[in-house]
């Protein structure tokens, strides 16, 4: 991704209150021209109402919010150049679908003759060429959903919003249109902020993240940065699978050092990106089921890889998915403990066996503890 | 196999009172009305199968005069009891929030508690020559006498918007409710301006409400006696006035039911060209709202 110096959408701490409640807390972001950047936090963080603030259906309490460098504040929704995918779409049920698409270009004047060719490009564009006729209700879910999306595109919007319009289709279509949604932004080239509760669809389709937690950004980054390198805690639970302890550091060199968590169990750390860790601090640990190693009893430790950390267990029991296969380990101190294992069919862990669950200090991440979090 | 007797017991005895009632007074009176309209005096006692009672109402120009202005004026309540129910509808549907919404629902409603003759005269004693209104004109100086507001068309139409107010709100409030405020949202992000959002989108998505609502009301207006009759007094010339002078009046039944038919198949027509024009069907007006 190249980050051309314009960028398409800008907020500059933004704000918006309801009466006391204060929904979006001095947010700022920009997002480089033609990237897919997605909003994801917990239901009623903030991120539908900041959603709605670009679009114009709110007006923020302060801050600024640039488009192409313009400030829109005071621009009606109907003369922003932003246009939104509705989380049920919103598709006018009384027209067909070339009705649909065109609303927008008869708003706009646009003659009829430029309509039909418009209408049909986009069409093309979507692969869907023969539904122009057909009733919205005739269509499958995946079909509205690209329809509602060329609605917008065929108005060359300089941003594409779309609040979590995947939220309705069933497991099998979401997972389709995810793919689907990602090749339609390259094809477009547009900017799409994509608003999602669901950090599977955050994480396969953005270029760039937004973790928002009450009202507040707690961090952007590339899906990779903020899986491998969260920095808070918030994000660190919120972005895939965790184990996590609470406890205290026993020695410390500030990056690293020794903690003892409340169960009693005393590990190797790392802090945390960015974060400096003193002796005495009360901390969260998070460590990612798929970087402890499941090794049995009775077999060789040796791993190969600095395995700092180890711990005895007993199986519980075994989630069986697939190649996304969990083991439940309860530890001597009664903890569950969840590791990812892979199992061939062949001689794997059974429930009731008794395991060593070995970890690198370099994956058990480290955060002060907030009191609030 | 006792099990299905049992459920079709239950079916005939269910089914009964409805087919009761639309064989004993829907199918069986209207057969009589036609039989009756077809009826010639010919003597005292003695009657022969015959148009004349039609052939009268078209040969007689206050008949139809009658019949076509009840029709327009119906027509015109209509329109009327539309343009100031659909703001209402749309307030109550769209922006009240859910409290003041069952209240504002409930006002509506405060009107039908009391009977329609009580309701004219509320409106008698407001705008007769010593009424409210017009002592008031009066007493401000701003009339110099007594003004009579009764006894006119337009105290009619006022009058039976009225009555008929609530019959088009009802039907345009449900379906303006099941409309996803987004749909509006939309229109307005995908650029357009408040109007055609309105003309575009919020009307035609709720055409069958308001065809609905259109068909209810017009048949309500069409149909009533006692708000024209109460408040247009002798020049009122409601169509249903003619109907009960032939009944009761004159006792010519024969006449009287021809009125009755000829009445039904006006409305009816008009009813079916409204559909035509609207585009819409009865099935996916009424039975939707």
């Amino acid at each position: 991704m190249t980050t051309s110096p314009m960028f398409d959408l800008e907020c500059i701490n933004i704000a918006k209150s309801f009466g006391a409640f204060r929904a979006v807390k001095d947010v700022s972001f920009n997002i480089p021209s033609g990237s897919f950047f997605s909003i994801l936090g917990p239901s009623g963080c903030g991120k539908t109402t900041l959603m709605r603030m670009i679009a114009g259906f709110e007006e923020p309490t302060g801050g600024d919010i640039q488009i192409k460098g313009k400030s829109v504040l005071g621009t009606p929704p109907n003369k922003r150049n932003v246009k939104m995918v509705f989380q049920h779409l919103a598709l006018f049920p009384m027209m067909n679908v070339f009705e649909n698409i065109a609303y927008g270009l008869r708003c706009n004047g646009v003659s009829n003759s430029e309509i039909k060719k418009k209408v049909h490009d986009v069409l093309e564009r979507i692969a869907l060429p023969d539904v122009a006729e057909r009733e919205i209700h005739q269509l499958s879910g995946g079909q509205k959903q690209r329809i509602a999306i060329a609605r917008c595109m065929v108005l060359d919007p300089d941003v594409l919003l779309l609040d979590e319009p995947l939220g309705a289709l069933d497991l099998k279509l979401r997972e389709q249109m995810k793919i689907e949604l990602k090749l339609l932004q390259h094809q477009f080239n547009t900017t799409f902020v994509y608003i999602t509760h669901d950090q599977s669809e955050a994480l396969v389709m953005s270029d760039n993240v937004a973790i928002m937690n009450q009202g507040r950004f707690e961090q952007i980054g590339t899906p990779q940065e903020l899986y491998h390198r969260p920095s808070t805690a918030f994000v660190a639970g919120f972005v895939g699978d965790s184990n996590r302890w609470s406890g205290k550091v026993k020695t410390s060199d500030g990056s690293g050092g020794k903690v003892a968590t409340e169960q009693g169990l005393e590990m190797a750390f790392t802090a945390a990106h960015g974060e400096t860790i003193r002796e005495g601090t009360e901390v969260d640990i998070f460590v990612r089921p798929e970087f402890i190693h499941t090794v049995r009893k009775t077999g060789s430790v040796g791993t190969g890889e600095a395995a700092d950390n180890s711990m005895d267990g007993v199986v519980d029991s075994l989630l069986f998915n697939g190649a996304n296969s969990r083991v439940l380990v309860r530890s001597a101190k009664g903890e569950l403990i969840e590791a990812d294992v892979t199992l061939t069919g062949n001689d794997d862990v059974k429930p009731g066996e008794e395991v060593s669950l070995v970890w690198s200090s370099k994956q058990a991440m480290c955060f002060a503890a907030q009191g609030a979090s | 196999m006792l099990q299905k007797d049992f459920k079709r017991l239950t079916l005939y005895l269910l089914f009964a009172p409805f087919a009761l009632w639309i064989i004993l007074l829907i199918i069986l009176p209207h057969i009589g009305m036609v039989a009756l309209s077809l009826r010639e005096k010919v003597a005292p006692r003695v009657y022969e199968f015959g148009f004349a009672n039609y052939l009268d109402f078209i040969n007689e120009p206050i008949y139809w005069n009658t019949l076509l202005r009840t029709g327009s004026m119906s027509l015109l309540v209509t329109a009327l009891a539309l343009i100031i129910g659909f703001p209402i509808a749309y307030y109550i549907a769209k922006l009240a929030s859910n409290r003041t919404r069952g209240a504002l629902f409930l006002l509506c409603l405060i009107p039908l508690w009391v009977s329609d003759l009580i309701r004219a005269f509320g409106w008698i004693l407001l705008l007769r020559e010593t009424g409210i209104i017009s002592s008031f004109l009066v007493w401000s100086g701003i009339a110099g006498q007594p003004i009579e507001f009764l006894y006119n068309d337009a105290a009619v139409i006022v009058g039976l918007v009225y009555t008929v107010m609530l019959f088009m709100i009802v039907p345009l409030v449900s379906t303006l409710d099941g409309m996803d405020n987004s749909m509006i949202e939309a229109g307005y992000n995908l650029g357009g301006n408040g109007f055609t959002v309105l003309r575009k989108i919020i009307v035609p998505y709720a055409m069958p409400g308001i065809v609905s609502g259109c068909i209810v009301t017009f048949m309500l207006t069409a149909g009533s006696y006692l708000t024209p009759i109460l408040l247009g007094g002798k020049n009122s010339s409601w169509f249903t006035e003619q109907i009960y002078n032939q009944f009761i009046t004159r006792f010519n039944w024969e006449a009287g039911a021809a009125f009755g038919i000829l009445l039904l198949l006006f409305t009816s027509v008009v009813i079916w060209l409204g559909l035509k024009l609207s585009g819409q069907t009865l099935a996916n007006t009424v039975a939707k709202s």
